[in-house]
């Protein structure tokens, strides 16, 4: 488990824009995560070494943000935001929808590797509720009709 | 009125540095660093009146009082863009729209604390607006408003963006910092205050981003040019995020101190569904006490909520209509606070999990009786128990919810079913 060299000049970068060797651990975790898809033992393995802390550490780290990826998931990461003014807005049978089409329960991963479907609490989209977030792009308004719609567009 | 936070964001490409220039963007700055020394620099914050808009409400020019002037250790900057209270999504507009006034609000606020290094602490979903970020801030940069010998004053400021990676709880200033730091999100006790003891043991100083967004037009046009819009101890527009049971849910930037019915029928249009009426309002964000129907001629303003026995937090107005069921709404806010509890202290994370439970319970129609006695119980024993105010946001609205709306509790134990 290596990464190239490109990566490792990165990560040399935010260890000198960091005043303090530790504080580089969100971002490297973001990095690692990125470039692996999630974070598996061996990778929190070297952001210890990386970050000069304990493998415990990084353990009680990466558990505790809900960001970060302990197994594998599905090429697309559904959230749907449950919380308050997304509820109001009828959430419940979006997720009920998304449930049913995907066949799978939250936290579960469609066997094709596709889609991942968790819930999320406020996606700071109050607005425009009720919304879900797919990878890094938001969507909002939704419908049932609107769900389908993009997720027919998702290759 | 004129708009101070949103008078750009409908400019096409609000966002670039151009664009922001033509506008006349960055001459705060410029004035800032040019002719003013930092004291004076706090000196017109202070004057301005100016309360924190991350929901306390604590005087910032006070706040930035607090950071000792001789001392050689670093001092740090940092934006508080991790906005994830339930209701809220007003930051968000700032950070994607007009992130240049963000930025200039930081040197200014910077140059004032004697900082040289500031972070913006951007929540981890904001992935747009961290991109949008990393761009306006790449620009600073190559305009020399970043950097060394800042506009050849002399002054030096770096700026780093970072994600947090989803925790509520980092919003909480202290929780933040040890976020910061490479570590879990736990909130520290105070004293010490950021401002002796902050990120790297260094003196810090942290503010909102709604907040640091008012810098420029303060330095513009003077504190107390300011002071006078709004109401005294309350100056200045505020970003009001409505959503729910409403027409034209958004942001609207008004001076504090409106009232809440105006925000709600003449701004936001009113309820949702003609047929329907308005049952209860959420001022602040989730974390704060609900008022009922017959309270939305409240002003919105610090003084006037807490006087009303709620809290104007983030501004967040969640609007419900009488087709919400009290106690299903009351378990949606307290699964939240029971998920993003940090579990370092025992009240806090037992106490939500077990309101939680005690909720879905009685939503599920198998409520015991006593069950509304022991959910007020649960909360009391939160309230004021905590390192941090993450457990007093858990229990306020729920004894709240159980003060006003108690016989909807009742009902669910008795008949296994909502009263709506």
């Amino acid at each position: 488990m290596s990464f190239s060299p490109e990566f490792e000049r990165k990560v040399g970068d935010i260890i000198r824009e960091y005043p303090n060797r530790e504080a580089i651990l969100l971002p490297l975790l973001y990095m690692i995560q990125s470039e692996r898809g999630f974070l598996s033992k061996e990778d929190e393995l070297y952001a210890a070494e990386k970050a000069g802390v304990s493998p415990a550490w990084i353990r009680g780290v990466v558990t505790f943000y809900t960001m970060f990826q302990g197994k594998e998931i599905g090429k697309y990461l559904i959230q749907v935001c449950t919380t308050l003014s997304c509820f109001l807005r009828g959430s419940d049978s979006i997720l009920e929808h998304i449930k049913q089409r995907l066949g799978i329960d939250v936290g579960g991963t469609t066997p094709d590797k596709k889609f991942t479907l968790v819930t999320v609490e406020c996606l700071g989209s109050c607005g425009t509720a009720p919304v879900m977030q797919i990878n890094d792009d938001y969507y909002e308004d939704l419908d049932i009709e609107k769900v389908d719609e993009i997720l027919n567009s998702l290759p | 009125m004129e708009l101070i936070l949103t008078k750009n964001i409908h400019k096409l490409n609000s966002e670039s540095i151009d664009v922001y220039l033509s506008g006349g963007g960055y001459r705060s700055h410029e004035k800032a660093l040019k002719t003013m020394t930092p004291d004076q620099v706090i000196e017109e914050v202070k004057k301005s009146g100016i309360r924190g808009r991350g929901g306390a409400g604590f005087p910032m020019g006070g706040k930035w009082g607090f950071v000792p002037k001789d001392d050689s250790r670093p001092h740090y900057m940092v934006c508080n863009a991790d906005e994830s209270e339930p209701g809220t999504f007003k930051d968000r507009i700032i950070i994607e729209k007009d992130p240049h006034l963000l930025i200039e609000g930081i040197i200014i606020g910077s140059y004032a604390i004697r900082a040289h290094l500031a972070f913006i602490y951007i929540r981890g979903e904001y992935v747009h607006g961290y991109n949008i970020l990393k761009k306006a801030i790449a620009e600073t940069y190559d305009k020399g408003f970043l950097g060394k010998n800042i506009l050849g004053t002399g002054f030096n400021l770096d700026l780093i963006l970072h994600r947090g990676a989803g925790a509520y709880i980092c919003g909480e200033e202290t929780a933040l910092m040890d976020s910061i730091e490479g570590k879990r999100g736990n909130p520290r006790l105070k004293p010490p205050f950021p401002a002796q003891i902050g990120i790297f043991k260094n003196p810090t100083n942290i503010n909102n981003v709604e907040t640091l967004a008012n810098v420029p037009a303060i330095i513009e046009k003077g504190g107390e040019w300011y002071s006078k819009i709004g109401r005294a101890n309350n100056t200045g527009t505020k970003l009001y995020c409505l959503s729910g049971h409403i027409k034209r849910p958004g942001v609207y930037e008004l001076p504090l101190g409106i009232p809440l019915r105006e925000l709600i029928y003449n701004h936001g249009g009113g309820m949702l569904q003609d047929d329907r009426k308005l049952k209860a309002v959420i001022p602040g964000g989730s974390s704060v006490p609900v008022l009922t129907a017959d309270q939305v001629d409240v002003l919105m303003d610090f003084d006037s909520l807490q006087a009303a026995g709620s809290m104007l937090g983030s501004a967040g107005i969640i609007v419900m209509d009488d087709s919400v069921c009290m106690v299903k709404a009351t378990h949606r806010i307290t699964k939240f606070y029971a998920h993003e509890s940090c579990g370092q202290c025992t009240p806090c994370r037992e106490g939500t999990g077990w309101m939680e439970k005690l909720l879905r319970r009685m939503e599920a129609g198998r409520g015991e009786n006593g069950d509304t006695e022991l959910l007020y119980d649960v909360a009391q024993n939160i309230l004021g128990n905590t390192i941090c105010p993450l457990g007093d946001a858990a229990a306020m609205p729920v004894m709240s919810f159980v003060e006003k709306f108690r016989e909807e509790f009742e009902f669910h134990i008795s008949n296994k079913r909502c009263m709506v």
